[in-house]
C-alpha cells in the first residue's frame, strides 16, 4: 500500500486492460475508432498516468475501467476477474468534481455508502474518518456552493475514498482547479499516498500536464491521438518527495515532450487508419491567428532567435500541452515551423512574418494557408468555380463527415473560418451560414 | 422525497416549541379542509341537483375548497404524469422519437377538447355518482397542467450533467436511487415554476372545467367556477365580488401554503454552484422545519422511502450497460407501434365520425374562423408586446419593484376571464361596440403575463456590466432600447410570447363568447365555433373545431415561434 514498495516484488495485478477497444457510431453508418488496442496493467502500490492531448481517448479509456462503458473489443480485468458495469472496488474522482449540490459535504461523501447499503452507524463512522483524512473536518454541513474550487475536489476525493476502493481513477482532478491550489492538492495527496494513509492499492491519474504527470506518477504512458493509443511507456524513476528543479525531473519531462512531438512513423506507430487521398480529412484545430503569431513573435525575438525548446516556451508563456502543441503543429502544417524532438524551429518564412507589418502579414498568411492547407484550397477552388461565388456551410460539413466526427468537422470548419478572416482569402456569414468570396462592406 | 433536507434535523429535543404549535395548526388545518372538501364527493349524482349551487356567499369556502381540492388532485395528477411519460421520453430515445412530438400535439389540444371526448368514459367510472362527474373535471383541469410540466422535467432530464450521471453510476446506485438523488432533485426548479404556471392556467378554466355536459344536460360540480357561472347567468354583481374575493384569498394561500414553501425549498437544487442573490424564504417551511414533532414524522417517512427503495434496488440489477440490451430495442420498437397505430385508429375513427356529418363546406368554414382567431391572436401578441416590453425591462433593472410586481401579475394571470363578463358585456351592449374588436382582449387577458413575467426575468439578467457600457458610453434613448435592452431580453420575450400565443388560442373558447344574464356578446372566430358547439351539444362539430384549433396552433408553434425561438437564443443569448 505504499509507494515505497517496488512494483518489481511481482505481486498480482490489481489491474489488466488487455487490448481494448473502443469506437463510436459515426452519421454514416461507419465506426469512429476513438481507442485502438490498448494494454495495461495496475499492480500493487503504483500510480500510472495516462498522458496525453485531448482527444486521446485517455479519458475513454479510463470510463472502460471504470465499468461505465464497454469495450468494443478486448476486455478490463479487475483482481482477474472481467469488469461489466461499474465494480466494487473501482472509485473516481472527475475534473469537475460532480458533487450533487443540493447535497451537503457530509452527505456528498455518505452517497456513496449509501448505495452500497453500508449500516447507518459505519456510514457516520467512514464518512466522518473520510472528511478528517482529506482535511475537510469543520465543512461537513457546508453545501458545495459555499465551498472553494479546491475544497469541492477534497469533497471529490473524500467522496472516492470513502468506500475504500482499491483503485482510485482520477480524471484530470486538478486541471479545473488555479495553479496553486492544484499544488497544494497534489502535495496532500502524495503525503497521504507514501504515508499509506490512504485504503487505496493503486492509482489511474488521467492528466494532460507533463510536469503533473511526472511529479505525481511511477509510470507514464503517453498516448497518440487519431485512433487513441499508448505511444510509449516511461518508468518515472526519482523518488518522492520530487522537486521540479531537480535536473533528473527536468530531462524526464523534456524526454516526454520529444515522445510527444515525434513526427509518426518515426518510432511510433505507423498511423494508419489515415487515408492520405484530398487532404481534407485533416483535423484542423481551433487556434486563432493571435496566437499563431504571438508564437512567432515569441520564438523569433531573443532568447530564443528562431528556435525554441517547447518545455521552456510552456513555461515561459504560461501554456499547458493542450493549449501549446495545438499552436505548434499548426504552425508546422502551415509551413511556419518545424516541430521535433521537443523543439520549435521557425522557418525563414515565418522569421519573415515576424518583422512585417499587418498587410504582409496578411498576404504571406493567405499564402502559406492556401498552399499548405487542402481544405482551405479546397474551399477557395468552389467558391471559384461556382458562379454565385458562394455556398452553404453545409456542403462542407458534409463532405468532412466523410472523414471525421461531426463535432471534428464543425470545428475544422471554424477553424478555417478565423484564419480565412484573418488572410482575407474568402467570407463566411454565420446568420446564414455561407461562405462567399465578397467581402462585408 | 427521499432526501436528508439538513434544516429538519435542526430541531432540538426538549418540550415543545412555538414551531411545534404553528406546525400542528398547518397541519390540522390540513387534515380538516381534506375531509371538508372530499364530502359529498361519493354521494350520488341526484344529491347535486337536490342541492344546486346557490350564490349564497356562505357556501362559498365550501366551494373553495372542493374547487382547491380538484385542482391539488389534477396537480398531483400532472406530476405522476410527468415522472412517468417525461422520464420515459428522456431515457428511451426510441419512444422519445413518438412521445415528444405526441406531447407537442396534446399540448396544442384545447382543454374543452379533451372533456368533450373523455366525458362518458369518466361517467361510466362510476355510474351515477357524482365521484365520475369530478373524475371528468380533475381530467380537465389535468390537461391545463400536465403538459408543460412534462415539457419541463424532460428538458431538465436531458440537461443532467454527465459527470454527475457517471458519479452516481460509479457508486453503483441503483436506477431508482438515480431518479429520486439526482434526476428529480436535479428538475426540480424548473418544475416548481412550471407547476405555478399551470395553476394559473388550471384558474383560468375553472368555470369551463367545473360544469360537465353530456348531450343535453348539464353537471354543475359544486365549486368557485360553478358560482361564478352561476352569478354571470343571474346578473348578480355582488356575487361577482365576492367570487373575486375568493380567489383572491385561495390564490394567496396556495402561493403562501405550497409554492413559496417548494420555491424556498427547491431553491437548495439550484445547479448554479455559485451564491446567488438571496435565498428564496417561507414562513411555513421554517415552521415545519423547525418542529420536532416533523422532523420525527419526517424521519419515519425517509425510513419508509429507503426500505421502498431497497426493495425495488433487490429486484433491479445493479449493472445496468448504457449500450441499450437488446431485448430493451424490442420494447421500445413495440411501444412505437403501439404508439403508432393507436395514433392511426384514431385518425381513422375521426374521418369516419366526421365523414357522413360534415362536408368540405365545414372544413372551409372551420379554418377561416381559425384564420380570423388567428389573426386575433397575433394582433394582441403584438399589442401585448409593445405595452409589456418596455414596462417588463423597467421593472426587471429594478429589482425592488420587481418584487411587488411580481406576485400581482402572478396573480392577475390566474384571474377568469369570466369574470370580466359584466363589464364588458355592459360596455359593448350600451356602446353598442363591435364584439369582434371590444371581446378580443379577454383573450389575452391570462396570457399576456407571462410575456411580462419572461421579460422582466430577462432584464433582470442583463448583466452590470452591459448596463455600465451603456451610461459610460451615453448610449440612451431609442438607441438603448434598439441596441441594447431589446435584444437582451429578446430570448425570454420569445419564450415568453410563444406561451402567450398558445395559451391566447385556448382561451378564445372562453373569451370568444361572453354573456351576462341573458344577454350573450359573440365574436367571429374559431373559440365561439367549438363554444357554440359545445352548448348546442353538437358532437362532430366539436371534433371538427377541436381538431382545426390543435393543427393551427401546431403550424403556428413550428412555423413562427420555434424557428423565431432558435432564431433569438443563438443571436441574443448572453452566455
Amino acid at each position: 500500500m505504499n509507494a515505497n514498495i517496488k512494483p518489481s516484488t511481482e505481486t498480482a495485478p490489481l489491474l489488466d486492460v488487455m487490448h481494448a477497444r473502443k469506437s463510436f457510431p459515426r452519421g454514416d453508418g461507419a465506426e469512429l475508432l476513438v481507442l485502438e488496442d490498448v494494454s495495461l496493467s495496475v499492480k500493487p502500490g503504483e500510480i500510472v498516468g495516462l498522458l496525453g492531448r485531448s482527444g486521446s481517448g485517455k479519458s475513454t479509456l479510463l470510463r472502460l475501467i471504470a465499468g461505465l462503458s464497454t469495450p468494443a473489443g478486448g476486455e478490463v480485468r479487475y483482481l482477474g476477474r472481467k469488469v461489466e458495469g461499474p465494480a466494487e472496488g473501482i472509485a473516481m474522482v472527475f475534473q469537475s468534481f460532480a458533487l450533487f449540490p443540493w447535497l451537503t459535504v457530509y452527505e456528498n461523501v455518505a452517497l456513496g455508502l449509501e448505495a452500497l447499503k453500508v449500516p447507518r452507524d459505519e456510514i457516520r463512522r467512514r464518512s466522518l474518518q473520510a472528511i478528517d483524512l482529506i482535511g475537510l473536518d469543520g465543512f461537513e454541513s457546508a453545501y458545495p456552493r459555499e465551498l472553494s474550487g479546491g475544497m469541492r475536489q477534497r469533497v471529490g476525493f473524500a467522496r472516492a475514498l470513502v468506500v475504500h476502493p482499491n483503485i482510485l481513477l482520477m480524471d484530470e482532478p486538478f486541471s479545473a482547479l488555479d495553479v496553486l491550489t492544484a499544488e497544494t492538492l497534489r502535495t496532500d495527496f502524495l503525503d497521504l499516498w507514501s504515508d499509506g494513509r490512504m485504503p487505496i492499492k493503486g492509482v489511474i491519474l488521467v492528466t494532460h500536464n507533463i510536469e503533473e504527470a511526472v511529479q505525481m506518477c511511477d509510470r507514464i504512458l503517453v498516448f497518440g491521438s487519431n485512433p487513441g493509443r499508448i505511444v510509449s511507456e516511461i518508468e518515472v524513476p526519482i523518488t518522492r518527495p520530487r522537486n521540479r528543479l531537480d535536473p533528473a525531473f527536468a530531462a524526464l519531462v523534456e524526454r516526454i515532450y520529444v515522445e510527444m512531438t515525434a513526427k509518426p512513423g518515426r518510432g511510433t506507430a505507423p498511423n494508419v487508419h489515415r487515408p492520405m487521398g484530398s487532404g481534407i480529412d485533416t483535423i484542423l484545430a481551433r487556434v486563432s491567428s493571435n496566437l499563431i503569431s504571438g508564437l512567432i513573435e515569441t520564438v523569433a525575438a531573443p532568447p530564443f532567435s528562431g528556435k525554441a525548446d517547447l518545455p521552456e516556451i510552456a513555461s515561459e508563456l504560461q501554456l499547458e500541452i493542450d493549449d501549446l502543441f495545438p499552436v505548434a503543429e499548426t504552425l508546422q502544417m502551415l509551413r511556419l515551423a518545424d516541430v521535433e524532438g521537443g523543439d520549435l524551429r521557425l522557418t525563414p518564412e515565418a522569421i519573415q512574418f515576424a518583422d512585417a507589418t499587418v498587410d504582409e502579414r496578411k498576404r504571406l498568411f493567405a499564402r502559406h494557408l492556401l498552399a499548405y492547407v487542402p481544405l482551405a484550397a479546397h474551399v477557395r477552388r468552389v467558391l471559384d468555380e461556382r458562379k454565385s461565388h458562394s455556398a452553404p456551410k453545409s456542403r462542407f460539413l458534409d463532405e468532412l463527415e466523410d472523414h471525421m466526427s461531426p463535432e471534428a468537422a464543425e470545428q475544422s470548419l471554424r477553424a478555417l473560418v478565423s484564419w480565412a478572416r484573418y488572410a482575407e482569402v474568402f467570407a463566411y456569414d454565420d446568420e446564414t451560414g455561407s461562405f462567399s468570396l465578397e467581402n462585408p462592406t | 422525497m427521499p432526501h436528508t433536507p439538513t434544516a429538519w434535523s435542526t430541531a432540538s429535543r426538549g418540550a415543545p416549541s412555538r414551531f411545534d404549535f404553528i406546525a400542528l395548526l398547518l397541519v390540522l388545518g390540513l387534515l380538516a379542509f381534506f375531509a371538508e372538501a372530499s364530502r359529498g364527493v361519493l354521494a350520488p349524482l341526484t344529491t347535486l341537483d337536490a342541492s344546486p349551487v346557490t350564490l349564497d356567499p356562505h357556501h362559498l369556502p365550501m366551494y373553495a375548497a372542493r374547487t382547491t381540492l380538484r385542482m391539488l388532485a389534477a396537480l398531483v395528477l400532472s406530476l405522476l404524469f410527468t415522472f412517468t411519460y417525461a422520464t420515459w421520453a428522456a431515457k428511451s430515445p426510441r419512444a422519445g422519437r413518438i412521445l415528444v412530438p405526441l406531447l407537442d400535439i396534446l399540448q396544442s389540444v384545447p382543454v374543452l377538447g379533451f372533456i368533450s371526448v373523455t366525458i362518458v368514459f369518466f361517467l361510466s367510472l362510476a355510474p351515477g355518482k357524482v365521484l365520475g362527474a369530478e373524475f371528468v373535471s380533475v381530467f380537465a383541469i389535468f390537461t391545463s397542467q400536465a403538459w408543460n410540466m412534462a415539457f419541463s422535467f424532460y428538458q431538465s432530464l436531458r440537461t443532467v450533467p454527465v459527470e454527475l450521471t457517471e458519479a452516481a453510476r460509479s457508486f453503483r446506485m441503483s436506477a431508482w436511487a438515480r431518479f429520486w438523488r439526482l434526476e428529480v432533485p436535479f428538475g426540480m426548479p424548473p418544475l416548481i415554476w412550471n407547476m405555478m404556471m399551470s395553476m394559473s392556467g388550471g384558474w383560468f378554466f375553472v368555470v369551463l372545467s367545473e360544469a360537465v355536459t353530456v348531450g343535453k344536460t348539464t353537471v354543475t360540480l359544486p365549486g368557485v367556477g360553478s358560482y361564478i357561472a352561476l352569478a354571470i347567468e343571474q346578473k348578480n354583481l355582488h356575487a361577482v365580488g365576492w367570487a373575486i374575493a375568493t380567489m383572491l384569498v385561495v390564490i394567496l394561500l396556495y402561493d403562501q401554503l405550497l409554492f413559496r414553501p417548494l420555491v424556498a425549498w427547491a431553491d437548495r437544487f439550484r445547479f448554479e454552484q455559485d451564491p446567488g442573490g438571496v435565498p428564496p424564504r417561507s414562513w411555513v417551511l421554517e415552521a415545519l422545519g423547525g418542529s420536532r414533532l416533523i422532523a420525527r414524522f419526517l424521519r419515519q417517512l425517509r425510513h419508509a422511502a429507503r426500505a421502498v427503495g431497497a426493495a425495488i434496488r433487490t429486484t433491479t440489477p445493479v449493472v445496468i450497460h448504457i449500450e441499450a440490451p437488446d431485448h430493451g430495442k424490442q420494447l421500445d420498437r413495440i411501444a412505437t407501434g403501439i404508439v403508432g397505430a393507436l395514433l392511426a385508429m384514431a385518425l381513422w375513427e375521426a374521418v369516419k365520425f366526421l365523414a357522413p356529418e360534415l362536408g368540405w363546406h365545414d372544413i372551409g368554414m372551420t379554418l377561416g374562423l381559425g384564420a380570423i382567431t388567428g389573426l386575433r391572436v397575433f394582433l394582441l401578441i403584438g399589442l401585448a408586446s409593445v405595452i409589456w416590453v418596455p414596462i417588463g425591462v423597467y421593472v426587471g433593472l429594478r429589482p425592488g419593484v420587481a418584487r411587488i410586481v411580481q406576485p400581482i401579475a402572478q396573480f392577475m394571470a390566474a384571474f377568469p376571464s369570466n369574470l370580466l363578463f359584466p363589464v364588458v358585456v355592459a360596455g359593448i351592449v350600451t356602446w353598442k361596440l363591435n364584439p369582434n374588436i371590444w371581446l378580443s382582449p379577454l383573450m389575452i387577458l391570462g396570457t399576456q403575463w407571462y410575456i411580462l413575467f419572461n421579460v422582466i426575468a430577462g432584464a433582470a439578467a442583463m448583466p452590470g456590466e452591459m448596463r455600465h457600457v451603456a451610461s459610460n458610453f451615453k448610449v440612451t434613448g431609442w438607441l438603448w432600447w434598439k441596441r441594447i435592452a431589446l435584444p437582451a431580453v429578446m430570448p425570454f420575450y420569445v419564450t415568453g410570447a410563444l406561451t402567450a400565443s398558445g395559451g391566447s388560442w385556448n382561451a378564445a373558447i372562453v373569451a370568444e363568447v361572453a354573456s351576462w344574464g341573458d344577454e350573450h356578446v359573440t365574436a367571429t372566430g374559431l373559440g365561439a365555433y367549438i363554444a357554440d358547439a359545445t352548448s348546442a351539444g353538437d358532437f362532430h362539430r366539436i371534433v371538427l373545431g377541436v381538431v382545426t384549433m390543435s393543427l393551427y396552433v401546431l403550424l403556428i408553434n413550428r412555423l413562427v415561434w420555434r424557428p423565431l425561438y432558435y432564431y433569438a437564443e443563438r443571436k441574443f443569448r448572453l452566455s
